[in-house]
């Protein structure tokens, strides 16, 4: 058995320095590497790239490395509910990429599974289209998206194994899964870590072989963005 | 003339038996609230479940569990989770069956604009490139007109675009429209709406044809 088990977060996290590009999981607040944003918080590493769906709030997620100003450029799909990520790209302070959702989800797993490249229809005739390949298939127009390169990618599972492992649970896996081996070393964090053996193959969701290194986080705060409930009738 | 509530309301009928329907946030949300009891629908959020149910009870809600908007949502028998890669797929592969989203401006040719204007806080398209591109049926739902009283649906966007020629229907507060070749065809008028107001609050090529009939919602 191959083992992936690091001791703690900064074990997880050695090797992460200035300049890097990082791919970490979540939507929302959901499935993010909570522990992972927190040590790179203390290690204070700038002039990051991060690739992420959304950018957190000020106060939470990716707002942590924000208001630190260790992000020199996001790339995402949605990026409101920031008032300090709205500061930093309104002065030009930090470069923002916006790209479809969907586009994003699929250059992480162009990376993942070794393809180069693919062809999209989403935003084609679109400024997101512009100064890229474009070619036709069955009559419609598609244009040429690539995968994304990354030092580090950074994951939230629900469980895992020493093996590495992962399962994870409802929405909160979202692009997590998406991002395991495809940057050149995937961390993944866990509430629960159990010996090898212990989860039955059926239910793994992502296999070992895409994790480098894995870990139990405690204490997960896991912050709800928009409490919506009903009433009882 | 309807509410958000009447928008939604008059689509929830283009909600047929069997479908699984991607709702975008604001009045497209609101549909889920009024599509027949006796029909069997499922609903997919992008960020990952099929199958979405109301929100939950007070205490019940759960932070793993959460729907594009980020609302605490619940799950219905038959649900089921899956990763970003996959959801789109669903989308790409034209596997879900209705789109339903909201638009700042449509064109007579089906071009939509929903995520940008320029000098202002752009916050991204999130999903919404990736599904106008995909969905052959796609319903957009939005007022008639802007707050300044000017016309939505136009001859050309004047906004960043979304998509090209990709809606084919189009419920506003005052019509329900089809877009063809030929320009925005007037389907239905709501309640209390004649044809000549709709006329003034369409920018774009409108195509009347014989008796236009009021709706029923």
């Amino acid at each position: 058995m191959i083992t992936k088990k690091v001791l703690n977060v900064e074990e997880a996290l050695q090797g992460v320095s200035d300049n890097m590009t990082f791919m970490l999981g979540g939507f929302g607040l959901s499935g993010i590497p909570e522990k992972a944003i927190a040590q790179l918080v203390k290690l204070n590493v700038k002039g990051l790239t991060c690739i992420s769906n959304n950018a957190g709030v000020d106060d939470f997620g990716l707002g942590l490395l924000l208001q630190q100003k260790q992000i020199k450029k996001m790339i995402s799909s949605y990026v409101g509910e920031n008032d300090e990520f709205e500061r930093q790209m309104l002065s030009g302070e930090l470069e923002v990429e916006l790209i479809p959702q969907g586009t994003l989800a699929e250059r992480c797993r162009a990376a993942q599974s070794g393809f180069p490249a693919f062809y999209t229809p989403a935003g084609y005739g679109t400024e997101v289209a512009e100064g890229k390949e474009v070619r036709e298939f069955n009559g419609k127009m598609h244009i040429l998206e690539y995968a994304f390169k990354a030092d580090f990618g950074f994951i939230k599972a629900w469980k895992g194994d020493t093996a590495g492992n992962l399962i994870f649970k409802g929405t909160a896996r979202n692009f997590n899964p998406n991002m395991c081996g495809a940057a050149n070393i995937t961390v993944a964090e866990v509430e629960e870590l159990v010996p090898a053996g212990h989860l039955d193959p059926n239910q793994i969701h992502i296999p070992g072989i895409f994790v480098q290194r894995i870990f139990e986080g405690v204490n997960y705060e896991k912050r709800i963005e928009q409490l919506t409930v009903r009433q009882h009738q | 003339m309807l509410d958000k509530n009447g928008i939604a309301k008059r689509i929830a009928k283009e909600v047929k038996d069997g479908y699984y329907v991607n709702l975008g946030i604001g009045i497209p949300t609101l549909v889920a609230n009024f599509v027949r009891e006796d029909i069997e629908v499922e609903f997919q959020s992008e960020n990952g479940v099929l199958g979405m149910g109301p929100f939950p009870y007070e205490g019940e809600e759960d932070p793993d569990i959460i729907n594009a908007g980020k609302q605490t949502i619940t799950t219905l028998p038959g649900a089921s989770f899956f990763d970003s890669a996959m959801s789109f797929s669903m989308i790409r592969g034209k596997h879900v069956d209705l789109t339903i989203l909201g638009a700042m401006e449509v064109a007579e040719n089906g071009d939509i604009a929903n995520w940008k204007i320029p000098g202002k806080m752009v916050k991204g398209m999130g999903g919404a490139m990736d599904l106008v591109a995909s969905a052959e049926n796609i319903i957009v739902a939005m007022m008639h007109t802007n707050r300044a009283g000017a016309s939505k649906l136009l001859k050309r966007c004047t906004l960043p675009l979304t998509g090209v020629n990709c809606v084919k229907k189009i419920v506003t507060n005052m019509a329900v429209l089809e877009v063809t070749k030929e320009g925005f065809k007037l389907l239905e008028r709501a309640p209390g709406v004649s044809v000549e107001e709709i006329k003034d609050a369409t920018e774009g090529h409108l195509i009347v044809e014989g008796e236009i009939p009021e709706m029923t919602i």
